[in-house]
């Protein structure tokens, strides 16, 4: 036995060392997502942290350079995958304006409605783990029902329900249908009073309250130095929201506040996100009122006329010489691809998610980069949880909303 | 007066004369290039001047030509002026032999992680960077994988054995 204590060999003045090192992830409970976070430690008080990141890396701007640009889109679902549909149409929205494609206002307002759906189930998703990790389980549960009845619109409009590859270049594969309404309608009629519970649990709850206030703050000039887009940013009082700043999806049309905090706190960035929870509600509703006004022939429309970008339908493809060549060339990546380059941003879950497209003319992207969110800001961790408690951090941790998809593309 | 893409064009052209090149408008945004040398020098009077405030960074990234010769590798600015709402982009370009870029982490905290994803993927040494390691790939790799010398897999290879996937051994194609 004794013989054994040669061979350990202690870094240097580890004995003397005042600080435990703690590794938090990469597997742990509380990063809900594969990324890690050496914490040292003084008792529970953080002196430093820093982050590894890249576990999932899946190499998609690599991959998306052979890939023709419907083959792209499944790539995107994966970013953040609380909110693919938004993903999905921030990438087609690229292609349209590479394309110069322009589309009906109908598609426009179904898009809307289907990417403030996205917008909730991730905004819940967040919200509702602060709250778990803060020790309240309950909210989460509940919620989930909601998240369920989300993703069961998405399935009748694509088919699928978390990487959802929805939509087209041009607009969507298919019109909805009435399930989806009916659907639709029932959130409506439902979420109001569930978004209101859930708020009872958590808002004027004095244990939340005094885990989140105070805890994993910001200024609004840190968290414009560092990147910061989205409800983080707005939790710090910086009103930029893309959807306002460069409308795209006739997001013009609409009336909404951008809600914002003051002090950048675990406790704002909950409140923000409930707070775009109702707007987008709200948005829900007129788009949805919006779509129920176009009468005859223009409510059938759900694409735009594209027939060089857009997937026939399979009906045609199979009766129809034209159809056919389209789907054979669009499938191969045959279809002409204009010289260009692109910067696109939509307002994602996370904050700004862009897409920078350079096109050679080639079947595939030249180059393709993904302006992704949280990989951005997540940079600011180690100088948000400076000195504050372990347990903390945690909070600050899922109140940023990481996700790894997004994080390491 | 708002700011336009031709009034910012103007100023820079004023402050920098001719050693800015290119200067487009592709689908509304403002782009030039500019030298590598003074990547910082563009990005600090566009952060200063009163007028122009481009003072977030919306994305930097690198992009690999390899038809330039001696001007390889690109690293890509995305800016953007909160206050007017207007953005630009401006590129340098730099030798693939000597990819030596200045930093912009001491202008913005964000270069931070975006410039070791370009150094990581593309091999850009950013002069001056604090932390200038890999990121989303393993330490020890020993080549910048996003180059376009390094083609992804044939899809139509057939010697691979790998009936899991469908390709080659008794499934074939």
């Amino acid at each position: 036995m004794s013989e054994q204590h040669h061979h350990v060999k202690l870094p240097e003045g580890s004995i003397e060392k005042t600080t435990t090192t703690l590794n938090m992830g990469p597997t742990h409970p509380a990063t809900h997502g594969v990324f890690q976070n050496i914490l040292e430690l003084d008792g529970e008080r953080i002196v430093s942290a820093e982050q590894t990141v890249g576990y999932i890396h899946r190499a998609f701007e690599k991959i998306a350079e052979r890939r023709p640009l419907y083959q792209i889109t499944p790539l995107t679902d994966r970013l953040n995958y609380c909110s693919s549909p938004i993903n999905n149409m921030g990438w087609h929205l690229t292609c349209e304006k590479l394309l110069g494609v322009k589309t009906p206002k109908r598609v426009d307002y179904l898009r809307v409605i289907i990417m403030e759906l996205a917008r909730i189930s991730d905004h819940l998703i967040c919200n509702s783990i602060v709250g778990v990790d803060a020790g309240a389980y309950t909210g989460f549960l509940y919620v989930m029902q909601y998240r369920e009845l989300i993703y069961e619109i998405y399935e009748e409009i694509c088919g699928s329900r978390l990487t959802t590859n929805i939509g087209r270049i041009g607009g969507f594969e298919r019109n909805f249908n009435n399930t989806a309404f009916t659907k639709l309608e029932k959130f409506l009629k439902e979420y109001p009073g569930v978004l209101k519970e859930f708020e009872n649990l958590f808002m004027r709850n004095r244990i939340f309250m005094e885990r989140t206030m105070g805890t994993g703050a910001i200024s609004a000039e840190r968290a414009l130095n560092y990147g910061f887009t989205g409800p983080n940013l707005r939790a710090t009082g910086v009103d930029y929201d893309v959807r306002v700043h460069q409308p795209y999806s006739s997001y013009e049309d609409f009336k909404f506040i951008i809600p914002v905090g003051s002090t950048g706190d675990n406790y704002d960035k909950w409140l923000v996100r409930e707070q775009e929870m109702w707007e987008s509600l709200s948005i829900i509703k007129q788009a949805y009122q919006k779509v129920q006004e176009f009468k005859g022939a223009e409510a059938e429309v759900y694409h735009a006329d594209v027939p060089a970008y857009y997937l026939p339908e399979k009906k045609d493809v199979y009766t129809k010489m034209e159809a056919l060549i389209w789907h054979f060339k669009i499938v191969m990546g045959e279809a002409e691809m204009p010289k260009g380059e692109v910067y696109h941003a939509v307002e994602g879950g996370n904050g700004e998610l862009g897409f920078y497209l350079i096109s050679d003319g080639g079947r595939a992207p030249f180059r393709l980069h993904f302006r992704r969110p949280c990989f951005i800001y997540y940079q600011a961790y180690p100088e948000i949880t400076k000195d504050s408690m372990l347990s903390d951090a945690v909070i600050t941790m899922s109140s940023m909303n990481l996700i790894a998809g997004e994080m390491d593309a | 007066m708002p700011l336009t893409n031709e009034i910012i064009e103007q100023k820079l052209v004023e402050h920098f004369g001719d050693q800015l090149t290119d200067f487009e408008v592709p689908y509304g945004l403002l782009s030039f290039v500019a030298p590598k040398d003074l990547n910082l020098k563009v990005m600090q009077f566009l952060y200063d001047d009163p007028e122009l405030k481009f003072r977030f960074l919306t994305d930097l990234t690198a992009v690999h030509y390899p038809d330039k010769k001696g001007a390889e590798l690109a690293v890509v600015y995305h800016l953007h002026n909160l206050v007017d709402n207007i953005r630009l982009r401006f590129k340098v370009f730099t030798d693939i032999a000597q990819p030596d870029v200045f930093t912009a982490t001491s202008l913005y905290s964000a270069a931070n992680w975006m410039e070791r994803e370009s150094y990581d993927f593309f091999g850009v040494n950013f002069v001056g960077h604090p932390n200038l390691k890999r990121i989303l790939n393993v330490d020890e790799m020993d080549y910048f994988p996003m180059r376009k010398e390094y083609p992804l897999e044939d899809q139509t290879r057939i010697d691979k054995d790998d009936e899991m996937f469908g390709r080659g051994g008794s499934i074939g194609i």
